[in-house]
């Protein structure tokens, strides 16, 4: 079985993790920029880990032959502190270059407040004049419908924002058909204790169909299943999928959507 | 697949799901002080799911738990969230 793992916390993980991702199949990561477990102390501490995700992690990650990219951004969980927040945000230009760089993320809500979402719009702002893809992250249990909801508003506000080039993560029964809806790609997490498990993420397949959806794990430093995409490969066989559809999910959707940044490229 | 073969393939996990949730509330039961409006929540999500005959009743249960309310606040209280949703019991009191 071939995969793409497009959301994954690689920093937070082990070698071990990254040699059984390439052992069940994984063809690439990618590693979206988000909260530590605890706040930064300084801007500084955001240099150091977008140095760690543009030129540490993808070497850590060429010892196991697995192609590693990033996107960049503050995380909505440290964006309560709005200038703080910015001094951030003005440093992430400075990274953009970088060849494994695909965009702005995952930027989005966490407790929905004002401050929150002037940051998001700022990272909107951000990824439309730099022509960047964008990956947005959605609240948690009970904020996610709301937090989805003021999401889908900022992008379409802003005219310069094509869906089609925006995953919207972390859906479930309740978010997805709204942001299919409005043309953007979306994520299903397969966590163990929130957001969706390898058979809900299959049911939500069979319900909307297979186009602009990805899987992935979100691995990070909380309770997490790096191998949680394969797992779900072999839940769809178990329900009867072919291979080819297992491929098409699991492989090609992430590789189209992710193909729309030249970078993106495979050995 | 036939409703035959998804019975087959997860009737005893649903069933196990299932007998964990009344234990849960038995535990719940068994324990000493007062609970909160997550309880709550969880009794009306299930009160709701045992009348549902729709077939969506998935995105309805996580609707239960949902903040239905469309403004941002002005301050995040922390950074957690905890499942439910508080405003459900204010606005039923
Ligand atoms: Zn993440």
């Amino acid at each position: 079985m071939r995969y793409i793992e497009p959301h994954a916390h690689m920093v937070s993980r082990t070698t071990d993790d990254y040699q059984a991702m390439v052992m069940a199949g994984c063809q690439a990561v990618c590693e979206p920029a988000f909260w530590a477990g605890f706040d930064r102390g300084s801007v500084e501490g955001f240099r150091d880990y977008f140095r760690q995700l543009t030129d540490y992690e993808p070497k850590r990650a060429a010892k196991f032959g697995l192609p590693h990219f990033c996107w960049l951004c503050i995380n909505p969980k440290e964006a309560e502190d709005v200038a703080f927040a910015k001094d951030v945000v003005a440093l992430v230009p400075e990274f953009l270059e970088c060849p494994t760089v695909l965009g702005i993320g995952e930027i989005g809500l966490n407790k929905n407040s004002r401050n929150e979402l002037e940051i998001l719009e700022m990272q909107v702002d951000l990824a439309a004049r730099h022509d960047q893809m964008i990956l947005v992250h959605t609240p948690h249990l009970e904020d996610k419908l709301k937090g989805t909801r003021l999401t889908l508003d900022v992008l379409k506000a802003d005219s310069r924002i094509r869906p089609d080039r925006v995953i919207i993560d972390h859906v479930e029964e309740h978010t997805v058909k709204m942001v299919l809806d409005e043309g953007f790609w979306a994520g299903m997490t397969l966590y163990p204790e929130s957001k969706c498990t390898p058979v809900r993420a299959i049911d939500i397949l069979e319900t909307y169909g297979n186009e602009r959806l990805w899987i992935n794990s979100a691995c990070d430093w909380g309770v997490s299943i790096p191998l949680n995409v394969a797992r779900t490969g072999v839940e769809m066989r178990r329900r009867g999928w072919s291979a080819a559809a297992v491929e098409k999910v699991l492989f090609d959707n992430p590789h189209q959507f992710l193909s729309q940044n030249p970078r993106f490229k495979l050995p | 697949m036939t409703r035959q073969q998804i019975l087959d393939l997860d009737y005893l996990d649903a069933r196990s799901k299932l007998i964990d949730i009344a234990a849960f509330l038995d535990r719940v039961d068994r324990a000493k002080g007062e609970a909160d409006f997550r309880l709550a929540a969880l009794k009306t999500a299930l009160r709701q799911l045992a009348e549902s005959t729709s077939s969506d009743r998935a995105a309805q249960t996580l609707l239960a738990f949902s903040d239905p309310t469309k403004e941002p606040i002005a301050k995040a209280p922390g950074k957690g969230a905890v499942g439910a949703w508080a405003g459900a019991s204010d606005a039923a009191n």
